[in-house]
């Protein structure tokens, strides 16, 4: 893959060791810019919003009540469900003329509901929508595994001392649920930046460019357009930022442990 | 049930700040005082809604699918189906090749879970029984690859596969998936918490290694195999940049590939779409919702101890 980013690889198979020419074309090259720039985007909203709701949903979920089994299930099945499928219904529920979701918003009084996969500004926030939507489950389930191993003499001991159920959060579980999060921010963010076959089933990075995402660009420059060292160039900065993120999180996480 | 609804009516008359009403009660016999019915319901509502807004599209999608075309986008919205169309489930069989699809997928789907199952545990053994040199780091670098964006090697692979000539048929998706991290680990965090005294006594009584892996370590592991063979069996079969890429023909798609495709061609056909979705999410649902308990299990043991 780093060979293939300094030629000039193409169809036809014809390669030309070219240096760093394709990296130099990265730099002006107005789609990279933006791929780069919507990836952030996604990545900075979705990684949050999922951690919260995900954890949200695990302390809603972690008490044994009637029901208890069927919620979990609930939230854990779009994590499983195949993702043409998602797409196609979302994409209808998004509807701007007679979708359910704009009829409910004008229901609520919303006068001008976004236009979401038609729109610009709004294509972004319903894919991240949608994405949330499909793993919360997933990542609920990795922090009720989490929950499971916090001690629950710590819990009658804050409860004795008279804690709130504030203070039991944010001075018991917080702390013992650390390698959780950390697991989970680690994945978030490995997930974020990989973001593609959601974006490219639902919206194919449209309209216009207001969702392309690294990875689709890669798939466009190299799949659709053939020019693989291109593409592999751009394979190689997605690689080297899933990597830098990750490197510094475990930095951050070991700083915070000693 | 007298018992506990008793106490509730008087908790529920004293004010919730009233320090003096719950403070000197014992925890012991801490009944539901009117601050937790509040929270009850506060979180039994929030859940509600929770679960609506999960299980909304689904509800939507299976609705559409026994619609007629012009009943899907109605102000205000249609939520029985009048009339019930089930010749919807007919005719996209006519129409589209969603037996050849499924038929692929099925057979993609269960080859790749076999395979996956087989190296995954044979390898695991390897990991969490032998002792060679390099063991950990060959294995660190083993789940590594779980942190490598596929989408940054996809090209020279693809490139590989073609010049060998499996580009195009079923083989390159068995052959990619046969092999991954993920089974290695899940069955190598099972098979260290068999007691390693059983493959002792099963040494001195003369089995080979490969003997103990298929003689006591694969029976010993089964909710683990349970467990990777569901997860392993509902990602192939959902899986669809791999086809997408891989499987040209149409006589080779997948069920994902081919809806993606029949979606492209008849955009405005919703109550179709929607049935061609119901169609590839029911086996999963089933699969799912039997062995509900391995999902969990599994993807709660290698996520927590990774």
């Amino acid at each position: 893959m780093f060979y293939m980013s300094l030629t000039n690889w193409n169809i036809f198979g014809t390669s030309e060791f070219i240096g760093l020419d394709n990296y130099r074309r990265l730099l002006d090259d107005p789609s990279f810019r933006t791929a780069l720039r919507n990836t952030t985007l996604y990545a900075l909203i979705h990684i949050p919003l999922t951690f919260v709701v995900a954890l949200g949903l695990a302390l809603l979920l972690n008490k044994k009540f009637r029901g208890v089994t069927f919620f979990r299930t609930v939230a854990f099945f779009p994590y499983i469900t195949s993702i043409v499928a998602i797409a196609a219904v979302w994409n209808m529920l998004f509807s701007p003329e007679m979708g359910p979701i704009n009829q409910f918003l004008m229901w609520l009084g919303v006068e001008n509901p976004p236009g979401w996969v038609v729109s610009t500004d709004w294509s972004l926030p319903a894919v991240i929508i949608v994405q949330t939507w499909r793993f919360m489950g997933y990542y609920m389930l990795l922090f009720l595994a989490g929950l499971q191993t916090v001690p629950a003499e710590l819990y009658e001991a804050a409860r004795m001392d008279g804690a709130s159920a504030w203070k039991r959060f944010k001075h018991v579980t917080l702390p013992c649920l650390r390698p959780t999060t950390f697991l989970v921010t680690v994945l978030l963010t490995i997930g974020a930046f990989r973001v593609f076959d959601l974006v490219l089933i639902m919206t194919n990075g449209g309209p216009g460019q207001s969702t392309l995402v690294l990875s689709q660009y890669i798939w466009q420059r190299g799949f659709e357009q053939n020019q693989f060292g291109y593409a592999s160039a751009i394979a190689v900065v997605l690689f080297a930022i899933c990597m830098v993120v990750t490197i510094i999180q475990f930095i951050w996480n070991k700083r915070r442990e000693d | 049930m007298t018992q506990d609804l008793a106490p509730a009516p008087a908790d529920l008359l004293t004010p919730a700040g009233d320090p003096a009403a719950t403070a000197p009660r014992p925890r012991a016999e801490d009944g539901p005082d009117a601050k937790t019915i509040v929270g009850k319901t506060l979180g039994y509502l929030l859940l509600l809604i929770a679960s609506v807004g999960l299980l909304l599209p689904f509800v939507w999608m299976i609705i559409s699918s026994l619609k007629r075309n012009v009943d899907v986008f109605t102000n205000p919205i249609q939520w029985i189906p009048d009339p019930v169309v089930w010749q919807n489930y007919v005719t996209i069989w006519e129409r589209t090749g969603m037996s050849t699809w499924l038929f692929n997928t099925i057979f993609i789907s269960v080859v790749v879970t076999f395979l996956q199952v087989l190296t995954g545990s044979f390898a695991a053994y390897g990991f969490a029984r032998m002792r060679f040199p390099g063991r950990n780091a060959l294995f660190m670098a083993y789940i590594g690859t779980l942190a490598v964006p596929w989408q940054s090697f996809m090209i020279p692979q693809f490139v590989m596969l073609s010049n060998w000539g499996l580009a195009n048929t079923r083989w390159s998706i068995i052959l990619l998936q046969a092999f991954g991290a993920f089974g290695v680990f899940l069955m190598k965090q099972y098979f260290e918490s068999v007691p390693e005294s059983l493959n002792e006594a099963a040494r001195i009584d003369g089995l080979s290694e490969y003997g103990i892996w298929w003689r006591i370590m694969m029976p010993l592991s089964v909710p683990a195999i349970a467990a990777l063979t569901l997860l392993t069996f509902v990602n192939t079969w959902n899986d669809f940049l791999g086809p997408l890429l891989y499987l040209r023909s149409n006589n080779l798609w997948t069920v994902q590939v081919g809806l993606r495709t029949f979606i492209g061609q008849f955009a405005s056909e919703h109550a179709m779409i929607m049935t061609g979705s119901v169609i590839s999410v029911v086996p999963i649902a089933v699969i799912f919702f039997l062995g509900q308990k391995y999902f969990v299990e599994g993807i709660a043991t290698t996520g927590v101890k990774g």
